[in-house]
């Protein structure tokens, strides 16, 4: 049997999910260094992910899980590329700067 | 190789019939030679340059592939008995229900046909000799590009002369103007050179048009553009071709501005004085022995349509008389001596033109044939002067040449030219340019015997100037000066390179073959009731055979009898009361011996005279035009300057003009700017930092949140604002219900 949970649980749930997807976004506006910015943007996947789950049992709804699941994909096909990408960029200018990569621009 | 094999074995069954009957009998594809040989030479040549050949060998392959075509050609007119299509490919070929256009690859060889031929290889095989030393100074340079330009010339000369159809007389037409283009340009790194190759080729493009548009009136008005098939059209209409309607009338002038523009008449014969800016064996190839005599030959070759109309012919004696007048003059006041041979070959190709004109196709193509040879050897003789004193052409600045060592053979050879260009008794040139005299007396027709006067006194201007040029370089006290043209050479000290064996041999050939072209005059021809030698013979079963003394006019041109204005042999004229023939004998005699009395008493014996008398004409007011417009030969160059290239010109930068500001600057950059003006409002958001995006994504999903949270709220707000309108309503309804 599974069983929802009270509105002020949910709410605590919602809180640590609003506050990751925070520290993501401000982490990946105020810092430069290209790994950071690329944990920020896993630590916004988590908040919206813990907020999927917690909606999803507060619903009693499976739909929140599954979007989970596929987010979790995603975010581990993304991290991959996006390591590899890191490594082939800091190869070629020694740094990993994010303004550096700028002459992409026009 | 089949063939080869076929040709010996007849030659072992049958030992007693010529050689020559033998190659008859089997095949004359082997003709096809002729033409291919300067081909093949040009793809050698080709191949030399790939290769970057430092030696001689392209003028080795180019001498060994003409002299080939040459032979061949000898063999041809050994065994030639009657005129024959030799096929070679199909070329066009295209029919339809009621008519076609055939053009093949085939070679039609009449006698005509082998008349050019005989002295187009023959001399490009001597000329190409020459070359080879005279263009020494340029090997692994240019040396390559001139002999495949030769072999390109004998390849399109012979498409033209021995074609048996319009479309390839169209093709050597376009060939050797090409041919003349590259070579006139050889000193590419010259601006004279290059401006007149283009020059030459812009004015042969006026012919060239009028060219392409006989063909085109001829294949609609006969249905064919091969010889033979226009003739038999003609024939079985008993040369009545009104069935034409205005187009016969429109063909000859047609043909005959392509005829005055390859062969350099007036008003187009500007082109050929400046093409002596190329080297000289080409200028004595080219522009005076081979590639201009063209104009003649087409006209020959379509000597039946030019008696359809009444007035062609005396047109082109017209033409003819007076170019060679006109050119005489000019040519009399040059100094360069090589532009004096230009003119002069202007004026002997109005000579032909006369006689063409005065239907003595038989004078035209014997002068055509001794031209040929006197012309070559005089521009020979002055390339070998312009080669050995460093460029010279001045005659004021050259003298005495026979007494100089090593220039014996130049000077002696240059002599032999001259008395045959200058009409002396008993010289090729005598008989050749007799025969045209003496029928503009014959042959009545609408102001021929002014021409022919004015013809006579040209042949003393003609004999005149070219003893001028002998007797200033050749003759008189030892005194040079060197050109321009010294390679390192300090003038002070400046010796002339006399020419070396292979430029005295061939000057001696063609000199000899000069003195021997007189010979045709007397050699008796088997054919009957035929008059005027081996040259008669030569054309007379081709379609010029109208032009042939002795020959039955009417029996090939019945309609020219009809006519009566320009019939040939019947009312037999006069001049003085005496045979026009006999009496041209003494006449051109007496007055080439006057011309070159003039050229004896003012350049050898008092040559200070001549300037005095220049000097004394530029004094008085009245005669002060007289050698002016001489020597700026009578201006017209401005002329077609201020006529034609100066409206053109203007034209021509009204049109840049144009395109500059409203097609390029209005409608294409234009329009061009719209998105480049609209992408520059949002450039500045492509700030190429990483930052800078992720606030305006992320600012953007917050404007989003903010619209989903607060819609009911703005919605009211703008309803507030704007009572009246019903569609906020229904955007809030709308809203509300997706919600």
């Amino acid at each position: 049997m599974i069983l929802s949970f009270a509105p002020s649980a949910l709410a605590g749930y919602l809180v640590v999910s609003g506050l990751l997807l925070t520290i993501g976004i401000i982490g990946f506006l105020v810092r430069r260094n290209l790994i950071v910015m690329f944990l920020c943007t896993e630590l916004m996947f988590q908040g919206a992910a813990i907020a999927f789950v917690a909606v999803g049992r507060y619903l009693l709804d499976y739909s929140g899980q599954v979007m989970v699941i596929f987010i979790l994909t995603v975010a581990a096909a993304e991290a991959a590329l996006a390591l590899a990408l890191v490594v082939l960029l800091h190869r070629q200018k020694d740094t990993l700067d994010a303004d550096a990569y700028g002459e992409l621009k026009e | 190789m089949i063939e080869a094999i076929a040709i010996l074995s007849k030659l072992i069954a049958m030992p007693a019939v010529p050689t020559a009957e033998v190659l008859h009998a089997v095949d004359l594809s082997w003709a096809g030679f002729i033409v291919w040989m300067p081909l093949v030479s040009l793809v050698l040549c080709g191949l030399c340059a790939a290769f970057k050949v430092k030696t001689k060998a392209p003028a080795i392959i180019t001498v060994i592939c003409l002299a080939t075509s040459f032979i061949l050609t000898l063999i041809l007119w050994n065994s030639y008995t009657q005129p024959q299509t030799i096929h070679l490919f199909d070329w066009l070929q295209v029919h339809w229900e009621d008519g076609s256009f055939v053009a093949n690859f085939a070679l039609y060889i009449d006698s005509l046909t082998l008349l050019w031929m005989l002295f187009v290889t023959g001399l490009g095989t001597l000329i190409a000799v020459y070359a080879s030393e005279y263009m020494e100074h340029d090997v692994g340079k240019g040396y390559t590009r001139f002999f495949a330009g030769v072999s390109v010339f004998l390849f399109a000369m012979t498409c033209l002369v021995m074609g048996d159809n319009l479309l390839m007389l169209y093709l050597g037409w376009e060939g050797v103007g090409f041919a003349s283009y590259w070579l006139i340009g050889y000193f590419y790194q010259k601006p004279a050179a290059v401006a007149a190759a283009k020059k030459a080729f812009i004015v042969n493009r006026i012919g060239d048009v009028g060219l392409a548009l006989a063909i085109y009136l001829i294949w609609s008005t006969f249905g064919t553009v091969q010889y033979d098939e226009i003739t038999t059209v003609l024939q079985s209409n008993s040369y009545d071709a009104s069935f034409g309607g205005w187009t016969v009338h429109a063909i000859p002038y047609l043909l005959m501005l392509a005829a005055f523009g390859k062969s350099a008449q007036l008003p187009l014969y500007v082109w050929l004085p400046d093409a002596m800016e190329g080297p000289t064996p080409v200028s004595a190839l080219i522009h005076a022995a081979t590639m201009v005599t063209a104009g003649i030959y087409l006209i020959i070759r379509t000597y039946p349509l030019f008696m359809l109309d009444e007035y062609a012919l005396p047109t082109v004696a017209w033409v003819g008389g007076l170019t060679a007048f006109f050119a005489a003059t000019i040519g009399m006041a040059q100094y360069d001596i090589k532009r004096i041979m230009a003119y002069s070959t202007i004026s002997q190709l109005g000579y032909m033109f006369l006689g063409l004109g005065v239907i003595t196709s038989y004078g035209a193509a014997y002068h055509v044939f001794t031209h040929a040879f006197f012309k070559a050897v005089l521009f020979l003789t002055c390339g070998a002067i312009m080669h050995g004193f460093a460029g010279q052409l001045d005659l004021r600045r050259l003298s005495g040449l026979r007494k100089m060592k090593g220039w014996k053979i130049v000077s002696y050879t240059m002599l032999v030219g001259c008395l045959c260009l200058a009409g002396f008794p008993f010289t090729s040139g005598y008989f050749s340019k007799d025969a045209i005299l003496a029928e503009a007396f014959v042959t009545q027709g609408p102001g021929f015997q002014f021409l022919g006067w004015l013809a006579i006194f040209t042949a003393g201007l003609t004999a005149y100037y070219t003893f001028r040029v002998w007797f200033r370089v050749c003759a008189g006290p030892v005194h040079f000066e060197p050109g321009d043209e010294l390679h390192g050479d300090d003038p002070a000290t400046f010796k002339p390179h006399a020419p070396r064996f292979a430029i005295n041999f061939v000057l001696i050939t063609i000199a000899l073959g000069a003195l021997l072209a007189a010979l045709p005059y007397f050699v008796p021809n088997e054919t009957e009731h035929l008059h005027g030698g081996w040259i008669a013979e030569m054309i007379h079963d081709s379609p010029a055979t109208a032009g042939v003394p002795g020959n039955n006019v009417a029996a090939h041109a019945p309609h020219v009898e009809a006519h009566g204005t320009i019939a040939h042999d019947l009312p037999h004229g006069d001049i003085l009361g005496m045979d026009p023939h006999k009496a041209m004998y003494y006449i051109s005699a007496v007055v080439g011996f006057i011309g070159i009395g003039f050229a004896l008493f003012f350049h050898l014996f008092f040559r200070s005279s001549a300037d005095k008398l220049r000097s004394k004409l530029l004094a008085s007011r009245a005669t002060r035009w007289l050698p002016t417009s001489m020597e700026n030969k009578w201006y017209v160059d401005e002329i077609y300057i201020a006529l034609i290239r100066s409206p053109l010109w203007v034209l021509g930068k009204f049109f840049s003009l144009f395109d500059k500001y409203l097609i390029d600057g209005a409608l294409v950059n234009g329009i061009a700017s719209l998105p480049r003006t609209a992408a520059r409002w949002f450039s500045p958001l492509h700030n190429g930092s990483l930052q800078s995006y992720a606030i305006s994504m992320i600012g953007g999903a917050v404007l989003i949140v903010l619209l989903m949270l607060f819609m009911p709220e703005i919605v009211e707000l703008m309803q507030s604002l704007n009572p009246q309108s019903t569609n906020a309503e229904q955007v809030v309804v709308t809203i509300g219900e997706a919600q």
